[in-house]
């Protein structure tokens, strides 16, 4: 004996039955919201092509994805040039940042006035001016043993900026140094983050972090020692140690090591006077 | 299925609100409620890209075959996410530094899916585009109530302005390090869907 379908009308469940329940189990719809299905509703309206068929469904996900990557390449590709412009400015405006020259309007002038040249150290620590495209990534330059110094001039004094690349607490985290004509002593410093906790190690982005630094002396006996350390554990007569983020001391223990690390590697050029 | 036009608009932001109702969204809304402006970006670029997708779907849900219809959503957000950062990226440089992750996260937001899945595949595309607006900014408010209580009591601050005064930190005031951190968010959350309990009776499990 054939049963009849009954299907609540209010969530669409269906009850299988000589007649409908008096509450619905899933909703509790009463019985009045229960109207049956007879086999003409329930087979599916065929109008055009069977959208459930294995041959449309392949052909349905092989036009989608081909579609699909044919536009994002189109607009990967129309937009390649602006984006990597953007890219370029934004790198400088990043080293102007670090020589507290802030929110210029036009970046790429300000850059070329100020900074005069885009130098490599050698390993006796003298510098050779780099001739490459400028560079965006300095991380795989580090990695590549491509030192960089900006050698820029503010106000008549030659200042210089070294960008540095280390891990924060979930990403990298970036950042230029700017030091005054003796190499000791830090101008200015602008940090970066790709991925930290915002309100905590993104706040190694913020001025009130990066203003600790201006005055802070970089080198001591030949050796690296500026120093972050946690919050409030700095000597307030020290001129080596800088407070790190409160509540972010991993964060600030990778701003340690990336210093650390990457002025290390600069020391040659750091102690030649 | 014909809802009326206004009540697909406004149902989400209150009554049946992705985050304390429906339960979406939760993990996008602990991350980003830090501080109040990467969740109002955050709320804002959830509400576009819900509603453009919600259209998009809406379009194509009677050709989509049903077996593979989860990954036809799923690409169609993902290439819909893409092109935004792309475009960002070229013409609001700033804009993009800003969402950095956010964008990313977006593809993730649980509102998209469950959204497409639950609405669009089964209504027309204006009444998808208001159920994306409605939802988006159902989302973008629970994000801005708990991204406010947290700013103003984990750093004093709003939208980066200081508004707890010098002297209260004088007098022994300090910030509360916990509300920085997402447990508090989930706590926050819990409060909001308490109070909505009690507004709407009608939600309450017996």
């Amino acid at each position: 004996m054939a049963t009849k379908k009954f299907k609540c009308k209010v969530c669409g469940y269906v009850h299988e039955g000589n007649e409908a329940p008096e509450k619905c189990p899933m909703c509790s719809a009463p019985k009045s919201e229960f109207e049956e299905i007879t086999e003409a509703d329930a087979a599916p309206k065929k109008k055009g092509i069977d959208t459930s068929s294995n041959v449309y469904t392949i052909i349905y996900a092989a036009v989608m994805v081909i579609l699909v990557a044919f536009l994002l390449v189109f607009v990967s590709s129309t937009l390649k040039e602006r984006q990597t412009a953007n890219v370029i400015n934004d790198t400088k405006a990043q080293i102007l940042s670090a020589l507290n020259i802030k929110d210029q309007a036009d970046v790429a002038a300000a850059y070329a006035s100020t900074i005069k040249a885009d130098m490599l150290m050698q390993a006796d620590g003298s510098l050779v001016p780099y001739d490459g495209e400028f560079c965006t990534g300095y991380s795989a330059e580090y990695d590549a043993n491509r030192l960089h110094v900006f050698e820029a001039e503010v106000n008549g004094q030659t200042k210089y900026v070294i960008p540095m690349n280390g891990l924060g607490l979930w990403g990298v985290i970036w950042g230029y140094i700017a030091l005054d004509e003796d190499r000791t002593t830090v101008d200015g410093v602008y940090f970066s983050h790709a991925s930290e906790t915002p309100g905590l190690g993104g706040e190694i982005a913020a001025p009130l972090f990066q203003s600790r630094f201006p005055g802070k002396i970089v080198t001591d006996n030949g050796k690296v020692a500026l120093q972050v350390v946690k919050f409030g554990k700095a000597d307030k007569n020290s001129p080596f140690q800088v407070d790190g983020v409160t509540g972010a001391t991993i964060t600030s223990t990778g701003v340690n090591n990336m210093i650390n690390k990457v002025l290390t590697s600069y020391l040659p050029f750091l102690n030649a006077k | 299925m014909a809802k009326n036009n206004n009540e697909a608009l406004k149902q989400p932001i209150w009554v049946n609100n992705p985050v304390v109702v429906q339960i979406l969204g939760i993990c996008s809304a602990l991350a980003v409620t830090a501080q109040l402006k990467p969740a109002i970006v955050m709320g804002l670029s959830v509400t576009v890209i819900v509603a453009m997708s919600n259209v998009i779907i809406s379009l194509l849900r009677n050709t989509i075959p049903n077996r593979i219809r989860i990954i036809v959503q799923l690409v169609v957000v993902a290439a819909l996410v893409t092109i935004v950062s792309e475009i960002l990226k070229a013409f609001a440089y700033d804009v993009s530094v800003q969402l950095s992750v956010y964008i990313g996260l977006i593809i993730t937001n649980c509102i998209l899916m469950g959204r497409l899945e639950a609405y669009a595949m089964q209504n027309g595309p204006w009444d998808s585009f208001l159920d994306g607006i409605g939802n988006g900014l159902g989302y973008a408010a629970i994000l801005v109530v708990v991204a406010f209580v947290r700013e103003l009591f984990g750093s004093g601050k709003l939208l980066g302005f200081q508004i707890i005064p010098q002297w209260c930190y004088d007098h022994g005031y300090m910030n509360n390090g916990l509300m920085i951190m997402p447990p508090m968010a989930l706590i926050l959350v819990g409060c909001i869907i308490w109070i909505h309990r009690s507004k709407n009776k009608d939600l309450q499990e017996k």
